[in-house]
C-alpha cells in the first residue's frame, strides 16, 4: 500500500515561487475584469501590468536580500532554485518588462493594445521567463520555455500586419523545432544520468567520469541546436531580422532582450559544468558558435537597408558577443554577461523606442519598409533633440565610450583577456569596430545628409506621448551616465554570481 | 580651485557647451569667444602656477570612479603635457575666433567646445581609460564637423576617418585591458592607473606584444606609414577649422601616448623596434614629402608636409634619449603652431577663391602682400629656418637620433631639404610672377578677424624659435625622469646600452668637477 504523502508546507518553501505566481495574478485579474467589463481602455491594462511588476520587483528585492545572508534557497519538493543567478535575470527580465509595457501608450491606435489579452499574455510570459531561470530542472525549464514561447508568438502576430504573420509563424515554426530539440537533448541527459536536475546530471557523470561521453556530445549538440535558436546565434538566427522585422519595434526591442537572457541562463547552468569538466567539443564549438555569431551577423548588417533589420542583425552580433562569456566561464565572465545586458537592455530598449515612435501607419510612395536609412536623412535639421539621442544609441551601441555599452564591452573584452583567451579578445575588439560601420551609417544620414523631400521632421515623433517620451529618457539618461552606477552594479553582480557558484 | 584646475579645464568648455545651445544663434560667435579665451586664461593659469624645476606629474586629482574594476578619475600635468594642453586651448580660441561664416554657426561652435573638452581629457588623464575614454570621444566631435562641413567627399572622409582610429583603438584596448591584468597578476589589484603601471617590470617578450598593441592605436593616429591613407582625404574635405585643429593637436595625440605610454612601460621593446619604427618614420618623411610635391592643391602639399614633419617627431622620440624626446615634444608644439596657422591661411585663400588649386594662383604676393609675408614666414617655419620654433624641434630631434645611427639621421636630413624644395616651388607658384588670372587681380588682402589668429601664430613661432627655453626647461625636466624611469626599467643590456643613464652622467660631471679643481 502506498504510504500517505505528507509534506509539511514549511518544507516546500513556497517563498521561492511568490515572483512567478505575482504575474500570473495580475494575467488572471485583467482576464476577469475583461469578463466582468469589456471594452476598457488599454491605459488600463497598462496601469495593472506595471503595478504586478512594482509588486514583482519588491518581491525579488527581498528574495536578493534573502539570498545575500542565507545563500541559495530552493523549494517546491527542490525544483525551484533561487541563486544569484536567478535573481539578476529576474531583475533585468522584469525591469525590462516595466520599460516596455509603457511602449503600449502610443498616440496613434494599434490594433493590438486593444485586447485585454495582449497584456494577460504577455504577464504569462513574464513568469515563463522567470520559472525559466529559477530553477534548474530540465522538465521545469521546458515548461517555462514553452509558456514564454507560445504567449510571444502570439503577442508577435496581434500587430495585425502580413509581415507580423508571417513574422509569428515563422516563429512559431523554428520555437517549436527548438523545442522538439530541447526535448530529445534533455531525454538523452535523463537517459544517461537519471536525471533532470543540472547538478544530478553533472554529479553523476563526474562520477562515472564521463565514460558515455558519445551520448553526452549527442545531448550537447541537441542543447546547443536548442539554445542556438533561442538566442539566435548563427547558423540558427534566420528567423531573427524576420520576426524582428514584422514584429512591433517595440516588441523587437523586447525579444532582443528579456528572451535571451532567460536563454543565456540555462545555457549557463548547463553548458559550463561541461565545458569546465574538461569536454574539449564544446568548447571547440562554442568558440566557433561566437566567432561566427559576431562576424557574420556584423557582415550582414553591413548591407542592411532598413534600421529595423540592422538592429535585428546588430542584436545577433551582440548575442554572440555575449556568448563568448559562456565560453570563457570564469566568475568575472559571468559578471560580465550580466553587465553586459543590464547595459544593453537599456540602449537597445532605446533605440528600439526611437523607432517605435516614428512608428507610420501609412507608408509614403518612395518608402519600401517602415524604417529605412532614408527616412532618417538630414533629421538634425527637422528635429534634432530626437536625432542626438537616436545619435547617443548608436554610438552607445558601437561601444563609444563613455556611453552604457562601453562599459559592458570593456568588462567582457577584459573576462577574456584573464580567462586566457587572447584571440578571442582581439577577435571581438575587432568586431566593435566593423559594428561601428553600420551604427555610424545611420549617424550619418541623420547628421550629414539633406531630409528627404517633404519631410517635415513630424514623422520622428508621430507617435509620441509623454509615457514613450519619458521611457526613451530614462533609456538615455541611464546610457550617459552609466559610468556613476557602474560600480555599485558591478559590485553585486559580482557578489551574487560569485555566490551562486558561478 | 587652483588644485582643480585640471578639471575645471576638462569640464567648463563641455558645461558651456551644453549651455550654448540656449544661446540666440547671433550671438553664439561671440559666446564661443568668451568661452574659449576663458579656457585659454586658465590653461595661462595652469601654467603660472606650474612648478618648472619639478619633473613629476602636478595638479593631480584622484577620484574612484569604478574601484571594484581598478578605475579611477586620475589627472595630473607635467612639462610633457602642459604645452600641449596650452596649445589646445589657444588654437580653440583662435579657431574659433577666426572662424569664417559657416551655416550651422551654433552646431560649429557648441562642436568645437566639446572638442576643446576631449582633448584636455586626452592630455591630462593619467588613468588608462580614462585616457581612453577622451582618446575615443574625440573622434565624434570630429567625424561630425568633417561630415557635415566638408567638401563633396565628406561622408566618405569622415567615416573612413572614425573607422580607421576607432579600429586601431581597440586593438589598444585590448593591450590596455593585457596590460592590467598582467598587473592584476603581480600584485593582486586591478588598476589602470599609468602611474602604476610604470612601475611594473614586464619580461621582454609581454612587452613585444603589448608594445604592438599600442602601436597600432597610436600610429593610426599620428598616422605613421603605411596608416597614414585617411588623413590625407580628412584634410582634403575638412573645413578649416577642422583641418587646423586636426593637424595642430588631434595628431599630437598619437606622438604624446607613445611617450605617455609606450617609452615607459615597455623600453626593451622601444628599443627592440627602435630601428623598424625609425625606418618607418623616415620612409614616411622622405614618401611623403615627395608626394607633396606632386600635389597640384595647395592644402594636400600643407597636409602631406604635415604628414612628413610628423616622421620627424617619431624619429625624436624613438631616439630614446633626452635630447631626441625634448626636441620631439618641442616639435609637436612647433608642428601644431605651423601647420595649423599653414591651414588656416590656405583657408584663407579658399574663403575668397573657392578654389584650392595652385595652377589658379599666381603673382599673389602683389595683390595680398601680407598675406604672402605671413604664409611665407610660415612655410619658412615649416622648412625649419633656423630662428623659428621648428628649428630647434627638428635640430634637436635630429641630433638625438644622431647618437642612434647616423645613417639614418642623415636620410631624415635630406628630407628637410627636399621639404624646401616643394614648399619654395609651391610658394612661387603661388605668390611670385605676374597675377595671370583676371579673378585674382582685385583679391582683398587679409582682415582683420584673419589677422586676430595669425598674428599671434607669427609672433609665437618666431618667439619660440629665438628664445625657446621658458618652455624646453619644463620639458627637459620632465623627459629627463622618463629617460631615467626608462634606463632603470630596462632588462635587456641592448636597452641599458641605448638608453642613457642620466645619473651617471651626473655623478661623471661630478667627478670630471672635482678633477678639474
Amino acid at each position: 500500500m502506498i504510504e500517505p504523502v505528507n509534506v509539511s508546507l514549511e518544507s516546500l518553501n513556497l517563498m521561492t515561487l511568490s515572483p512567478m505566481l505575482i504575474p500570473i495574478i495580475g494575467a488572471l485579474l485583467i482576464l476577469v475584469i475583461d469578463i466582468i467589463k469589456g471594452g476598457l481602455d488599454k491605459t488600463l491594462y497598462v496601469v495593472i501590468s506595471l503595478l504586478f511588476l512594482l509588486i514583482d520587483f519588491s518581491v525579488l528585492i527581498d528574495s536578493a536580500g534573502i539570498f545575500s545572508q542565507d545563500g541559495i534557497m530552493m523549494g517546491v519538493f527542490n525544483v525551484m532554485l533561487i541563486d544569484g543567478l536567478a535573481i539578476l535575470s529576474q531583475f533585468i527580465i522584469v525591469v525590462a518588462s516595466m520599460l516596455f509595457i509603457p511602449l503600449a501608450l502610443t498616440h496613434k491606435r494599434f490594433h493590438e493594445f486593444s485586447y485585454p489579452e495582449f497584456f494577460a499574455l504577455f504577464l504569462f510570459m513574464i513568469s515563463g521567463f522567470q520559472f525559466m531561470v529559477a530553477t534548474d530542472n530540465l522538465i521545469l525549464v521546458f515548461v517555462g520555455l514553452e509558456t514564454s514561447s507560445l504567449a510571444l508568438y502570439t503577442l508577435v502576430a496581434m500587430h495585425n500586419r502580413d509581415k507580423s504573420f508571417e513574422a509569428a509563424v515563422k516563429y512559431f515554426t523554428m520555437g517549436a523545432l527548438a523545442a522538439g530539440f530541447y526535448s530529445f537533448g534533455a531525454m538523452v541527459f535523463y537517459a544517461l544520468t537519471g536525471s533532470v536536475e543540472i547538478n544530478q546530471i553533472a554529479a553523476v557523470l563526474a562520477a562515472n567520469k564521463y565514460v558515455d561521453i558519445g551520448y553526452v556530445l549527442v545531448g550537447v549538440v541537441f542543447m546547443l541546436a536548442s539554445f542556438g535558436f533561442k538566442l539566435s546565434l548563427v547558423p540558427f538566427h534566420t528567423w531573427a531580422p524576420d520576426v524582428y522585422e514584422g514584429a512591433s519595434a517595440s516588441m523587437a526591442g523586447f525579444m532582443s532582450i528579456v528572451p535571451k537572457i532567460a536563454a543565456f541562463v540555462v545555457a549557463m547552468r548547463l553548458f559550463e559544468f561541461l565545458i569546465h569538466s574538461g569536454v574539449i567539443w564544446l568548447e571547440v564549438v562554442l568558440y566557433a558558435f561566437v566567432v561566427i555569431t559576431m562576424t557574420a551577423a556584423n557582415i550582414w548588417a553591413l548591407v542592411q537597408t532598413d534600421v529595423k533589420r540592422m538592429l535585428a542583425y546588430s542584436s545577433v552580433s551582440h548575442a554572440g558577443f555575449v556568448m563568448a562569456a559562456i565560453l570563457i566561464g570564469t566568475t568575472q565572465s559571468n559578471s560580465a554577461l550580466f553587465l553586459y545586458w543590464v547595459l544593453f537592455s537599456f540602449t537597445n530598449l532605446g533605440s528600439f523606442s526611437m523607432l517605435w515612435i516614428s512608428r507610420q501607419k501609412h507608408l509614403p510612395e518612395h518608402q519600401r519598409t517602415d524604417h529605412t536609412y532614408d527616412k532618417f536623412a538630414g533629421m538634425v535639421q527637422t528635429s534634432p533633440v530626437a536625432a542626438s539621442i537616436m545619435g547617443l544609441f548608436m554610438l552607445s551601441l558601437a561601444g563609444v565610450p563613455p556611453f552604457a555599452l562601453f562599459w559592458g564591452k570593456l568588462y567582457m573584452i577584459s573576462s577574456a583577456v584573464t580567462g586566457g583567451y587572447t584571440v578571442l579578445a582581439l577577435i571581438m575588439a575587432l568586431n566593435s569596430a566593423i559594428a561601428g560601420y553600420y551604427y555610424l551609417k545611420l549617424i550619418v544620414y541623420m547628421f550629414m545628409k539633406e531630409p528627404v523631400m517633404g519631410n517635415d521632421g513630424h514623422v520622428y515623433v508621430s507617435n509620441a506621448t509623454i509615457a514613450l517620451k519619458s521611457i526613451i529618457g530614462f533609456a538615455a539618461i541611464g546610457t550617459i551616465f552609466a559610468f556613476i552606477a557602474l560600480n555599485p552594479l558591478l559590485e553585486l553582480i559580482t557578489a551574487f554570481v560569485y555566490n551562486s557558484g558561478y | 580651485m587652483i588644485d582643480h584646475i585640471l578639471s575645471i579645464l576638462i569640464f567648463f568648455p563641455a558645461l558651456a557647451a551644453m549651455l550654448g545651445f540656449i544661446i540666440h544663434k547671433d550671438s553664439i560667435r561671440a559666446y564661443g569667444v568668451a568661452v574659449a579665451t576663458i579656457e585659454f586664461a586658465l590653461s595661462l593659469w595652469l601654467w603660472f602656477a606650474f612648478d618648472s624645476n619639478a619633473s613629476g606629474m602636478q595638479f593631480m586629482e584622484q577620484l574612484p570612479l569604478v574601484p571594484a574594476f581598478g578605475i579611477n578619475y586620475i589627472l595630473g600635468v607635467d612639462g610633457i603635457s602642459l604645452f600641449i594642453i596650452i596649445l589646445a586651448s589657444f588654437f580653440t580660441m583662435i579657431g574659433i575666433a577666426s572662424l569664417t561664416d559657416t551655416k550651422n554657426e551654433k552646431n560649429m561652435i557648441v562642436t568645437l567646445l566639446f572638442l576643446q573638452m576631449t582633448m584636455a581629457g586626452v592630455f591630462s588623464a593619467l588613468d588608462a581609460i580614462v585616457f581612453y575614454v577622451f582618446w575615443e570621444l574625440s573622434l565624434v566631435p570630429m567625424l561630425y564637423i568633417i561630415g557635415a562641413w566638408g567638401g563633396p567627399l565628406r561622408i566618405y572622409a569622415s567615416v573612413k576617418f572614425f573607422l580607421y582610429t576607432f579600429a586601431g583603438s581597440l586593438v589598444m584596448l585590448v593591450g590596455m585591458l593585457f596590460m592590467a591584468y598582467l598587473y592584476y597578476q603581480a600584485t593582486g589589484a586591478w588598476s589602470f592607473s599609468i602611474l602604476e603601471w610604470y612601475r611594473l617590470i614586464l619580461p621582454e617578450s609581454f612587452q613585444l606584444w603589448l608594445f604592438v598593441a599600442f602601436f597600432i592605436g597610436f600610429a593610426i593616429k599620428v598616422p605613421m606609414f603605411p596608416f597614414h591613407t585617411w588623413l590625407p582625404y580628412a584634410h582634403g574635405q575638412a573645413p578649416t577649422i577642422g583641418s587646423v585643429i586636426l593637424a595642430a593637436i588631434l595628431l599630437k595625440m598619437g606622438t604624446y601616448a607613445f611617450i605617455r605610454f609606450s617609452l615607459p612601460m615597455f623600453p626593451d621593446a622601444s628599443v627592440f623596434f627602435m630601428f623598424p619604427i625609425a625606418v618607418l618614420a623616415i620612409i614616411m618623411v622622405i614618401y611623403t614629402a615627395m608626394v607633396a610635391y606632386a600635389q597640384e592643391d595647395i592644402k594636400q602639399v600643407v597636409a602631406y608636409s604635415s604628414v612628413s614633419h610628423m616622421g620627424i617627431i617619431i624619429l625624436g622620440t624613438f631616439a630614446l634619449n633626452v635630447e631626441g624626446i625634448s626636441g620631439s615634444i618641442f616639435l609637436m608644439i612647433g608642428h601644431g603652431l605651423v601647420s595649423g596657422a599653414l591651414f588656416l591661411l590656405v583657408g584663407v585663400i579658399y574663403d575668397r577663391r573657392h578654389t584650392k588649386m595652385m595652377s589658379e594662383f599666381g603673382g599673389l604676393a602683389h595683390v595680398m602682400p601680407r598675406y604672402a609675408t605671413i604664409f611665407g614666414l610660415m612655410l619658412m617655419a615649416s622648412v625649419g629656418l633656423p630662428l623659428t620654433v621648428n628649428f630647434v624641434g627638428e635640430f634637436l630631434s635630429l641630433l638625438g637620433f644622431y647618437k642612434q645611427s647616423h645613417i639614418l639621421t642623415l636620410l631624415a636630413g635630406t628630407a628637410i631639404i627636399v621639404g624646401a624644395i616643394y614648399m619654395l616651388a609651391a610658394y612661387k607658384k603661388m605668390f611670385f610672377g605676374t597675377v595671370t588670372n583676371e579673378k585674382n587681380a582685385n583679391l582683398k588682402d587679409v582682415n582683420r578677424r584673419e589677422l586676430l589668429a595669425l598674428i599671434p601664430l607669427s609672433i609665437i613661432t618666431i618667439w619660440l624659435g629665438i628664445y625657446p627655453k621658458p618652455v624646453l626647461d619644463p620639458i627637459n625636466n620632465s623627459v629627463e625622469s622618463i629617460v631615467q624611469l626608462m634606463h632603470d626599467k630596462s632588462t635587456t643590456s641592448e636597452a641599458k646600452s641605448r638608453i642613457p643613464n642620466l645619473v651617471k652622467n651626473v655623478e661623471t660631471a661630478k667627478t670630471s668637477e672635482q678633477g678639474a679643481h
